[in-house]
């Protein structure tokens, strides 16, 4: 799939992919309008970037890190304290079904 | 002292007073927290306060100063909080309905760094859902009306941080921009609003919506507190990887430091077509002005300028969309009732929790990054991106500061854009390319339209050099002081 | 048609660092559910991630003792899915620019007797990179718990490639991959605790063709024969379904080891789009030579090459080096043994028949001693085969002694002296019992006399029991000599 030009967006996909259920009007209204969003994406496809790198990072840096040593966690408190649900001090959630 | 004369101060007056006992903390918050109640049922800024804490944090500084243990030139001046930073053990919304039980168990850096300079923490302000807009319309929350004319929005996404200081409910506050939300809020609400570098401002504890763009930054009646606040939140943070090790300049003693003739550059492409003629005339009132001073003023051209806005939609989108995944109704965030398995409890509270325009653009960044549009959008985004910084780059060879309305119209009527994406997205243009290309921006307030609506003039400094930006904005800024022009509500 | 397997493996460690990938929270196993987490592991708004040096170092470590390309430069990126156990529903990962390329692992397959070293070969791997774990759920009858101790804990991916072609060879592997991780203090490993997991790819195609068959991924592998008997099963798995007609379907399975089949896994089925992307919260890592030869240093002799050494400088059995070499620690004591005593062969000896034993038996808990708790010390070990040796206590009577010196941690002389064990070496008494034993059994003496050299263990047979094993034998033996020159 890349020619991206003439195919619409598939908002059934890319809504699954993103985990946003929508009703059916929000469906109508976002296709049109992510179409008109996306015309606008087309512009890029004329831009000459050869040879030039993506910016990755506003400033180039390497090696930003930490030594190993181990700080305070939260309390279990306030670890579960804003879960909608929780139980034993663990998060509850719908059953997951694996197989 | 009367409310009015307290609330009317600037922070650097309020601070005065303090040193010199003329008011005390607890005065003065006082002050505001009734101005709060006067008004803001109508301006509609905050989205939650505690009023009992706010009090007690400015008793204790007044106890700071009777002990003689004063923390600062902030010590005891109230600064509110744009609701996407944390603050622990006040909620966090991010005026959205998914997370409308948070309390959030952590402070931001910003916050600390506020606590130990003894600011007194306000109370949690309306933006667009998830900073996501640039009218604060999208709100689950109501909006925010603009207190120069209840009519109109205040802009966005930072629109209760703006409207705050402007309907004097507050002397300062934070807000965040990734795309112009700190300065077109600023400037359609008539106050100071600065953008830093990128990377001088932690980000740890500001809810992300594109981490690559987003900074936190201030917001005030004038330059001069700007400054203050600006120097009190800057800084490199361990915590946060993309924070810059560079030591935080004086700012407030560079405005006191005369200023050598600089050039500033007017890029072509920003003085176009869709100018509002009251914009364009302030703006060449203010261009005058640092002529008058003996500044040059020269044309430059930033030609990606058009190309901002498609790069900044694919990049922003692609990393909310990755960074919004976390709202998913499981840890901290509500739960839809409707939902019975791990699979559909994220689609449905998603679905119900998020707004609309916070649904598109994580549905809209979803795809720019799905299997087989990655080179076609993303990544040839982010390489556009090194043009635009490019573009930057060489006009900076030639000129010290870029000098640009901050918004090509004033403030617009509730619901007038916002049915209509592209027209919103182009009201940014004249703000985003500056967050891609990570550089330090800020509004200044330069004049009304006839209609009484503020109007803001942008500079644009080069990395680093906020100190150099806030001196030029301040040798206007000291001699107009329009942010100090309160709305009569 | 006759079938052959191909098996890939991908192997995820954990690496034993005192703090988190991204966060300095503390790492650890069993510790009470969500006592391990910060705004970074529950992916609170505003979280931010920090890399954690020490485990860049175990990964460069890890790439050295694996032949590894180590690059020069590596990023991270976002892997995109939404799954209870994700607090961001991100995970932080390396796509494009892992730690290491490349790489091998020196497997050994078994031999055709427990003493017969078996075929060794390499096998190559793909890559290694780092990245941070999950959370852990349980399931119940209406819904899952999620515990978040383990999200964020650094994770070392290591990939093979498909050049495995046996269930044997994938056991193997893994017991290979372990020992040297192990040795190298990278990791404990232990399956159990979920330090060490694989996931398999299995897949057939017609003996002597080249292309791949299409590959099935096989998940819940939990210890390291489950993987083998996993393999097993989907290898007879596939070739029957080829047989039968059936197309392989290229899916995740779930491998049920009670039931000892497989079974394809709903939740897997959706090919993932995860929308890979630079993470814009971390900057990349650069590693100059500099740091690499550092850590060259600490790289230890592998198992397989300090097990080729014991046995060609030090001239040891297989069957004892295969029984010393998986085990670091047992190979430090033992070489520590023999720095004492110039003897390999007894010390092997010993540590191997002896001391294994012991630790073996000795809990309570009935679990075995490690080897660094032993009471019975290198030293005291080294002491014991020189007293024997020496002729100061005889190899039965070292054999017998010592359990009891294990258990109390005694030297042997000390017990020796104890008992009153010392093999006595007072000339005239082994003299006249000598004597005596000769007097008891003139045909052996006739016999030893008539040039039978083995009848003479029949008359120090009569010496040891008179003296109950305590004779010096060196002495009993040339005095019996003597007098039967006589």
């Amino acid at each position: 799939m890349s020619d991206s030009e003439s195919t619409p967006m598939d908002i059934d996909y890319a809504s699954n992919l993103a985990r946003i259920e929508l009703t059916e009007q929000e469906r109508e209204k976002f296709q049109d309008q992510l179409g008109d969003v996306l015309k606008y994406f087309e512009k890029l496809k004329d831009v000459d970037v050869e040879g030039v790198e993506p910016t990755a990072h506003a400033f180039s840096r390497f090696n930003v890190w930490d030594q190993d040593v181990a700080k305070e966690p939260f309390s279990v408190n306030q670890s579960t304290q804003n879960a909608p649900q929780s139980r034993n001090d663990q998060i509850v959630v719908p059953k997951v079904l694996e197989d | 002292m009367s409310n009015t004369s307290i609330i009317e101060k600037t922070a650097v007056e309020l601070s005065k007073s303090l040193i010199s006992k003329e008011l005390s903390a607890t005065e003065i918050a006082q002050a505001y927290l009734d101005q709060i109640d006067r008004v803001d049922h109508q301006v509609h800024a905050f989205l939650h306060r505690d009023d009992e804490d706010f009090i007690s944090q400015a008793k204790a500084s007044d106890a700071r100063r009777a002990e003689g243990k004063t923390l600062g030139p902030l010590d005891g001046i109230p600064v509110g909080i744009k609701d996407v930073i944390s603050v622990k053990g006040q909620p966090l919304t991010a005026a959205s309905k998914i997370l409308k039980d948070y309390i959030s168990p952590y402070d931001a850096t910003v916050i600390t760094k506020l606590k130990e300079a003894g600011a007194v923490i306000g109370g949690r302000l309306n933006l667009d859902e998830f900073a996501m807009g640039s009218s604060t319309e999208n709100s689950a929350y109501g909006p925010t009306r603009n207190p120069w004319d209840f009519d109109r929005v205040p802009g966005g996404s930072s629109g209760g941080s703006s409207a705050a200081v402007a309907a004097r409910e507050a002397p300062l506050t934070l807000g965040s921009d990734t795309g112009g939300s700190i300065r077109q809020p600023a400037s359609l609400c008539g106050v100071v609003g600065v953008k830093p570098t990128y990377g001088m401002v932690s980000r740890y504890g500001l809810a992300a919506f594109a981490s690559s763009l987003d900074q936190i930054g201030p917001l005030s009646q004038t330059v001069e507190d700007a400054a203050l606040l600006l120097e009190i939140i800057s800084g490199h943070d361990p915590l946060d990887s993309t924070s810059y090790p560079i030591k935080v300049p004086n700012y407030t003693s560079a405005l006191e430091t005369s200023l050598e003739p600089c050039t500033l550059g007017l890029p072509k492409e920003f003085f176009g077509d869709g100018m509002d003629d009251e914009v364009r005339k302030a703006i060449e009132q203010t261009i005058e002005f640092y002529k008058g001073l003996g500044h040059k003023i020269v044309e430059v051209s930033l030609p990606t300028t058009d190309l901002a806005v498609p790069v900044y939609y694919v990049i922003a989108t692609a990393e909310a969309s990755s960074n919004l995944a976390r709202y998913d109704g499981i840890r901290y965030t509500s739960r839809s009732a409707a939902s019975t398995n791990a699979i559909d409890v994220y689609a449905k509270s998603r679905g119900e929790g998020f707004g609309e325009e916070v649904k598109r653009r994580c549905i809209l960044g979803t795809y720019g990054l799905s299997s087989g549009y990655y080179d076609a959008y993303y990544l040839k985004a982010q390489k556009t991106r090194t043009l635009i910084r490019e573009d930057f780059s060489r006009v900076f060879k030639k000129v010290d500061v870029i000098l640009t309305p901050t918004s090509p119209t004033p403030a617009f009527k509730f619901g007038e854009k916002s049915n209509d994406p592209i027209s919103m997205y182009l009201s940014d243009i004249y703000n985003i390319s500056t967050n891609l290309a990570g550089l330090p921006a800020l509004s200044v307030p330069c004049g009304f339209t006839k209609g009484g609506l503020p109007i803001g003039m942008q500079l644009i400094g080069q990395a680093f050099e906020e100190s150099s930006l806030l001196s030029i904005a301040h040798a206007y800024d000291r001699e107009h002081r329009y942010g100090c022009k309160a709305p009569s509500i | 048609m006759k079938f052959e397997a191909v098996i890939g493996l991908e192997v995820h460690v954990q690496l034993d660092t005192n703090s988190k990938m991204f966060t300095r929270v503390p790492c650890g196993f069993g510790h009470p559910p969500n006592s391990l987490t910060d705004a970074v592991i529950l992916g609170l708004p505003g979280a931010l991630p920090v890399m954690n040096r020490e485990a860049i170092e175990k990964s460069i470590k890890v790439g050295l003792l694996l032949d590894c390309k180590i690059a020069s430069t590596c990023k991270w990126d976002r892997k995109n899915y939404f799954y209870p156990d994700m607090p961001k529903n991100y995970q932080i990962t390396q796509f494009d620019q892992p730690i290491c390329e490349g790489g091998e692992v020196e497997i050994e397959l078994p031999g055709d007797s427990p003493a017969v070293m078996g075929k060794h070969r390499m096998v190559k791997l793909t890559r290694i990179h780092l990245e941070e774990d999950v959370g852990k759920l349980t399931h119940f009858e209406n819904d899952s718990l999620v515990d978040y101790n383990r999200a964020g804990s650094p994770l070392l991916e290591i990939v093979s490639e498909p050049d495995l072609y046996s269930p044997e060879e994938a056991f193997s592997f893994l017991t290979s991959l372990r020992n040297s991780l192990i040795y190298a203090g990278i990791s404990s490993c232990d399956m159990e605790k979920g330090q060490l997991r694989c996931d398999a790819n299995v897949s057939i195609r017609p003996v002597g063709t080249e292309t791949l068959g299409t590959k099935v991924e096989l998940k819940n592998l939990n210890t390291i024969s489950g993987v083998k008997n996993g393999v097993e099963y989907e290898i007879k798995r596939q070739i029957k379904a080829i047989e039968e007609k059936e197309e392989i379907v290229q899916e995740t399975r779930r491998w049920n080891p009670d039931q000892r089949y497989t079974i394809p896994m709903r939740s897997k089925e959706m090919a993932h789009d995860y929308r890979y992307f630079p993470e814009p919260d971390l900057m990349p890592v650069k590693i100059d030579q500099e740091w690499i030869d550092q850590i060259a240093k600490e790289i230890p002799e592998k198992p397989f090459e300090k097990q080729r050494r014991y046995m060609e400088e030090m001239n040891l059995p297989y069957s004892i080096t295969s029984a010393l070499c998986p085990d670091f620690q047992l190979c430090q004591y033992f070489e520590q043994v023999t720095a004492l005593t110039q003897d390999p062969r007894k010390a092997g000896n010993w540590v191997v028949n002896d001391l294994l034993r012991e630790l073996s038996h000795s809990n309570e808990e009935s679990t075995p001693t490690p080897i660094e708790d032993s009471p019975l010390t290198p030293e005291h070990l080294a002491a014991l085969i020189q007293l024997i040796e020496k002729g100061t206590v005889s190899n039965n009577v070292a054999k017998e002694l010592f359990p009891e010196m294990f258990s109390s941690g005694k030297s042997a002389l000390e017990l020796v002296k104890e008992k009153g064990l010392e093999a006595q070496s007072d000339q005239g008494e082994i003299e006249s019992i000598c004597a005596q034993a000769i007097e008891s059994d003139p045909d052996a003496a006739q016999k030893f006399k008539g040039g039978k050299e083995g009848a003479i263990n029949a008359l120090k047979g009569f010496v040891m029991k008179a003296t109950r094993g305590q004779a010096n034998p060196q002495v009993v033996d040339e005095t019996l000599r003597q007098l039967l020159a006589q």
